[in-house]
């Protein structure tokens, strides 16, 4: 177990590096410097854009700039040895004066908790998106199960199927449309997010394709558990049904569901950035929208590592998650 | 001899019954697809804009590219009760910032959807089918050199990767290229192979210890011929229902990506053949929301609905190409 979990956690190394080295020679691969892509913004000189390339390490060769990146470099200025990525060091943010990508993501505004950096809502709004997805997809999908082709099931599947593949931005569209600019029921610009009401209308649209997706896997999971012998033995002995449901079916029904919570978390954090662009909302996937329009390479490399590091570490925490919940499972491999 | 005639006949036809030839695999599995209803409504849905795709400068009724001095945010004339701006019958969906035709702009956007859907996904297929069948048939170091680097593609989450793509050589001789659809395909094309090359060398690793194979083999037929005469249309279900789920996963991602303004650039000129796509049109229509929701709302209502019926005809396409997955999922 110990030596599995070391290797799991050594294979994040491999996975972020090339992430990392991807984005950075896709990114720098850009044609021109991240001063001059922009024909609407006032054009820099070229001593001055040699200074600036000077003092974010630019002139470097390729390579020298990655492992700058990566592990870290000496201070043009100061000569002093700065740490790089390893460290949690993004580098200084492009666009935005005198703030580092590490500090405009997890730092908060003065005086307010970590949980209201951009980070943390991004996290709080994805979790509460999960909790959603569980709390309404598994109890849909045992409802659904138990009720098999009555009309509880097919509305359940209707459902499930068109929440699976309609996608959020284009619910998220709908509802705004529906609730914000026809009925008014909902404010389509809001600027106070720490009002609870307001987070709503992002976490039901962010969670509904999860909710669908669990909604529906619970219900085959259940469907097959059903049939199973000692199913057919919990009821012979004279079980009542509650305890043959959740002791016997919905244990074991629900290992398929579990192990796709962590696809399903890393699909919520790295899907969000579309939702949170279209809801205003403050956190990192709308960071990320906006270094696109403006170009800020370092933002935009820096939660594209933070986004990959999410999805590997979602993946692996399941994988350990159920190793504990399936003893059938073992770990030769 | 009069008398025997007719029974002679009649018999000719029962016994014809009895020994018509039998129905071919896919023909049995085209039955099946033809009587799940939902699957021919998909099936539907998808030719009517494959039409609309195919015919944009036929049907469209105006010049999605004309402006139209002084008619900016017409409401459509079916719901025009909210606003005091007069709709103009004319514009049956209204018109844009610019006073551009909604409708006609919506119909040639169903043509980058349906490209993007289309395209790609056929090169996805050929590109991931030879190198699974490679893998799957060879094996050893090439297999396992193949499987490593599927790791690490299917850790690398795809949306990100598009988008660096996209922003990143928008501006390079590639990103330019018919308004950047050549940089999407490629982009497309080197995330998505990894998982049909996955699904084919699985195949392949399973057939080739079938009886049939064997034989095959022993009788001398050359792996070449192996490969693609017995082991390829062995796995061709599996490859067909996954190509029925890239292809509406394509179109949404191509739809975010303009929605998120890093899809293709916007036509200037009106011979241009991808004049806009849905996600380019949803983008402009974010912050006209309250002027003209239709803006918004009919790109919206077409990758819906063709996302849908892409995923009913893939649910059927499953269900009758292997029935004993059947009502599993």
């Amino acid at each position: 177990m110990t030596t599995y979990l070391i290797r799991r956690l050594f294979w994040l190394i491999p996975v972020l590096f090339t992430v990392s080295a991807v984005t950075f020679f896709i990114m720098r691969s850009a044609p021109g410097g991240p001063w001059d892509t922009d024909a609407d913004r006032r054009q820099v000189d070229a001593a001055t854009e040699k200074s600036l390339a000077a003092f974010y390490g630019l002139d470097k060769p390729m390579w020298r700039q990655f492992i700058g990146y990566v592990i870290g470099d000496t201070n043009s200025q100061t000569h002093k040895y700065v740490c790089g990525l390893i460290c949690g060091n993004m580098g200084p943010s492009y666009r935005q004066r005198g703030r580092s990508v590490q500090d405009i993501l997890f730092s908060a505004p003065e005086g307010k908790t970590r949980w209201q950096s951009r980070f943390g809502y991004s996290v709080r709004l994805g979790v509460m998106a999960l909790l959603m997805a569980i709390f309404i997809g598994i109890p849909l999908g045992i409802l659904a199960a138990l009720k098999q082709n009555t009309i509880v099931d097919y509305s359940a599947l209707f459902l499930a199927t068109s929440g699976i593949s309609v996608p959020s931005f284009v619910l998220a569209i709908f509802l705004i449309i529906i609730f914000g600019s026809k009925l008014h029921w909902i404010d389509i610009i809001v600027d106070d997010w720490s009002q609870i009401k307001y987070w709503f209308m992002p976490m039901a649209v962010l969670g509904f394709g999860t909710m669908a997706f669990t909604a529906r896997l619970t219900r085959s999971a259940m469907l097959e558990v059903m049939r199973q012998d000692y199913v057919r033995t919990a009821r012979a002995k004279g079980l009542a049904e509650r305890a043959v449901i959740f002791v016997h079916m919905l244990k074991n029904a629900l290992i398929p569901v579990i192990t796709i919570l962590g696809p399903a978390l890393a699909g919520l954090v790295t899907g969000s950035f579309i939702i949170e662009t279209m809801f205003s909302f403050p956190g990192m996937g709308r960071a990320y929208v906006q270094a696109i329009s403006q170009r800020d390479y370092s933002l935009i490399m820096g939660t594209t590592v933070i986004y990959a590091l999410l999805v590997a570490v979602a993946n692996l925490s399941v994988d350990i998650i159920y190793v504990f919940i399936d003893p059938r499972i073992r770990l030769e491999e | 001899m009069a008398t025997i005639q007719p029974v002679t006949t009649t018999r000719m036809a029962e016994l014809k019954d009895v020994f018509k030839p039998g129905k071919s695999l896919g023909q049995e599995a085209w039955g099946r697809l033809i009587r799940n209803k939902a699957s021919v409504v998909g099936m539907f849905i998808i030719g009517i804009f494959i039409l609309m795709a195919a015919f944009a400068s036929v049907i469209s009724p105006k010049d999605p590219l004309a402006l139209g001095p002084g008619k900016r945010f017409l409401p459509p004339p079916f719901d025009a009760g909210q606003t005091k701006i007069k709709s103009d019958p004319q514009y049956l969906l209204g018109t844009d910032s610019l006073g551009r035709d909604v409708l006609s702009r919506v119909i040639y956007g169903a043509r980058v959807s349906m490209v993007v859907g289309f395209l790609p996904t056929a090169i996805i297929l050929l590109m991931g089918t030879v190198i699974g069948m490679i893998a799957g048939y060879v094996g050893g170091n090439v297999d396992n050199f193949l499987m490593r680097l599927t790791d690490v593609i299917y850790a690398f989450p795809d949306l990100l990767f598009f988008i660096i793509m996209m922003v990143a050589l928008r501006d390079t001789f590639i990103g330019q290229f018919m308004n950047g659809m050549v940089l999407l395909f490629a982009a497309f094309a080197i995330v998505n192979w990894v998982g049909v090359a996955r699904l084919v060398r699985g195949q392949v690793l399973s057939l080739k210890q079938k009886e049939f194979v064997e034989a095959a083999r022993c009788i001398g037929v050359k792996d070449a011929r192996i490969m693609f005469r017995h082991i390829l249309p062995n796995s061709l279900g599996p490859l067909i229902v996954s190509a029925a789920f890239t292809i509406p996963g394509l179109i949404i991602t191509e739809a975010i990506l303009g929605y998120i303004g890093v899809g293709l650039r916007p036509a200037t000129d009106s011979s241009d053949f991808f004049v806009t796509s849905w996600g380019s049109l949803m983008l402009e229509g974010q912050s006209a929301i309250n002027a003209q929701p239709y803006m918004l709302l009919a790109p919206a209502i077409c990758v819906a609905l063709v996302v849908l019926a892409f995923t009913f005809l893939g649910d059927g396409l499953r269900d009758a190409l292997d029935p004993r997955m059947r009502g599993t999922q």
